[in-house]
């Protein structure tokens, strides 16, 4: 058997896997319409996903991922709860790394349910872990939803907490503008410059271009806002920066979660749906007690996964990428259903790298 | 065989460079009239000068097609993935220097860092409805730049010349472009970020990493980098 055979052997025994707790099988189109792709992710799709034209339809790309297609089209015809399966090639530009692939099969499985969420959470990590148990691969975990609530208990401006929410996914300028609101970062000087002048627009000149003058003196108005704004305080710095450091076995975890969230109540929610997920897991027979929980986890790996967040490698072959990664990803829908929201959890496994881990383990006896 | 080095076919890049190559003793020139693309070599045997745009360099020498190239940093590292591993810059030649730089128009006053660039892009696009859109040849390169500072909610929008006047023409909010005096850009009414310089370039000579020589091909290069002193 070839390898591309093999491995699409393996896909179709995953997808049977999850076909047998009841998901419906869905296919979704090889080219996807650029737009939405581009409107989501922005330029850095572009960096990662291959894009081809025509004079019709104008923009397409070679599909990078399931998620979004599989969210358009429930939020345009399905009918709730839903679960999906899926298998299929995905297309990934690699500009940098000739050891990564830029062709490779994913089987997923997604869950759109309103109620209940831990128990949906759950149920993805489940699955995916039982599926991989032979393979004995190091689980991760986190919880991108406690970050977030954090923001929001903020005792700041919502100006401010806008941007940290907005850079949630992006580590280091989150933590930039984290000290900027701080007042541990020196004010650059052409913002000193300008907040100095009494009517800095009057030094404007020409204006060219489609954003107007009176956008630009909203934003001089914000910046005086935020100019007179305190910074935020030394305490809910370090609460931010003790959430983020949070890394040990689900349970320690969640105990020093719970610490945290004594001063910093904003936290309590989403720390109680951490708890009730560590239950649904427990129920569906995942050991929590060695669970590795990481709260920074998964932040950069892809915008819009906001609350539980999970991957699986392999400890013996750090060269390989994650052989399965997941999350919950409410925002993406939100974002894609214009107004309409569907609370989503999914994850993908790439039956390419379990074949060849299973192999390996043939190969050297015990793994 | 012989050793292949490709040189711009066209105007002052191509006449500094042979300038360049003069002072070292190695005498280029084009084969017979302005018109044609055929080069000589001379003061070295067994060089052969192949005159190229210099957009095609940075590939040409990718494929191993030219032992050697001129050509700028920005298109090599525009144009070739992991570069490093691909071509070695033997020596920067003190010309053709430009800066690629990140610019918006001057009436922006709230604007003068990539974090302002950053904000303004969020509140741009929840005004406009769209993303901010940025007129560049230089995909690449801007978006790794803008990546790593963390600028969110642009789209890089194609402009293969005049990306100046995009600002003024619409199609584009700011713009990402070569410039070595600034002179096109004020004359656009657009400004530099204060920490807006993605690059800067100067015409170099590089060498291709991935080919394979025989001895006597090995010996010219190494004999040519001598004179040229740049082994």
């Amino acid at each position: 058997m070839s390898d591309i055979a093999a491995i699409r052997a393996e896909a179709a025994r995953l997808r049977a896997l999850f076909e047998a707790t009841g998901a419906q099988p869905v296919e979704t189109a090889v080219l996807q319409p650029a737009e939405a792709l581009l409107d989501l992710y922005g330029e850095d799709i572009r960096a990662r996903a291959y894009v081809t034209s025509d004079a019709l339809r104008g923009e397409q790309m070679l599909r990078p991922d399931f998620t979004v297609p599989v969210v358009q089209m429930h939020m345009a015809h399905g009918a709730e709860p839903a679960r999906y399966t899926y298998s299929g090639e995905v297309f990934r530009r690699q500009q940098d790394d000739p050891t990564r692939a830029s062709e490779y099969m994913q089987v997923g499985y997604e869950v759109f349910a309103r109620d209940d969420p831990a128990s949906a959470d759950a149920e993805v990590f489940a699955l995916i872990h039982d599926a991989l148990a032979p393979l004995r691969l190091r689980a991760a975990t986190g919880d991108i939803g406690i970050l977030m609530a954090a923001v929001e208990g903020l005792q700041t401006s919502d100006a401010r907490k806008a941007a940290l929410r907005r850079h949630i996914w992006r580590p280091r300028r989150f933590r930039q503008l984290m000290d900027r609101f701080a007042g541990r970062l020196p004010v650059p000087p052409s913002r000193a410059a300008l907040l100095a002048h009494a009517d800095p627009i009057a030094q404007a000149g020409t204006f060219v271009g489609l954003r107007s003058r009176a956008e630009i003196v909203a934003r001089i108005e914000t910046l005086r806002e935020d100019a007179a704004t305190p910074p935020i305080s030394q305490r809910e710095v370090q609460l931010i920066e003790a959430i983020l450091a949070v890394r040990a076995a689900s349970p320690h975890a969640l105990e020093r979660l719970r610490d945290i969230a004594v001063d910093m109540p904003a936290i309590a929610g989403a720390v109680a749906l951490f708890a009730a997920r560590l239950d649904a897991l427990d129920k569906r027979g995942v050991t929590v007690e060695t669970l590795p929980f990481e709260a920074s986890f998964g932040r950069s790996q892809m915008e819009y996964y906001d609350g539980f967040v999970f991957g699986f490698t392999c400890d013996t072959r750090p060269d390989l990428p994650p052989v399965a990664t997941g999350g919950r990803y409410d925002a993406l829908t939100r974002q894609l259903g214009a107004g309409l929201e569907i609370p989503a959890v999914g994850g993908v496994i790439r039956p390419g790298l379990t074949l060849s881990l299973a192999k390996g383990q043939t190969a050297g006896g015990t793994a | 065989m012989s050793i292949r080095l490709g040189v711009p076919s066209k105007g002052r890049l191509m006449e500094k460079t042979f300038n360049w190559f003069g002072a070292r003793g190695v005498t280029l020139a084009r084969a017979g009239s302005d018109r044609d693309y055929a080069g000589q070599v001379e003061g070295i045997d067994n060089v052969e000068l192949i005159l190229l745009s210099a957009g095609e360099i940075p590939r040409e020498l990718a494929a191993g097609r030219i032992h050697l190239g001129v050509t700028g940093t920005d298109l090599i590292r525009e144009t070739l993935g992991d570069w490093e591993t691909q071509v070695d810059a033997l020596a920067e030649m003190g010309f053709g220097q430009a800066d690629l730089v990140l610019a918006v128009p001057q009436a922006w006053v709230d604007v003068g860092t990539l974090d302002d660039l950053d904000a303004v892009a969020a509140a741009f696009r929840a005004a406009h409805g769209h993303r901010l859109r940025i007129a560049t040849k230089y995909h690449r390169l801007v978006r790794e730049f803008l990546r790593a500072h963390g600028v969110a909610d642009y789209v890089l929008i194609d402009s293969q010349g005049a990306t100046e006047g995009t600002v003024k023409n619409e199609t584009a909010e700011a713009i990402a472009d070569i410039t070595s005096t600034g002179d096109t850009l004020r004359a656009n009414h657009l400004k530099i970020l204060d920490d807006g310089l993605i690059l800067r370039s100067q015409a170099t000579l590089f060498r291709a990493r991935r080919t394979t020589l025989s001895a006597s091909d090995r010996a010219t290069l190494s004999d040519l980098m001598i004179r040229l002193r740049v082994d």
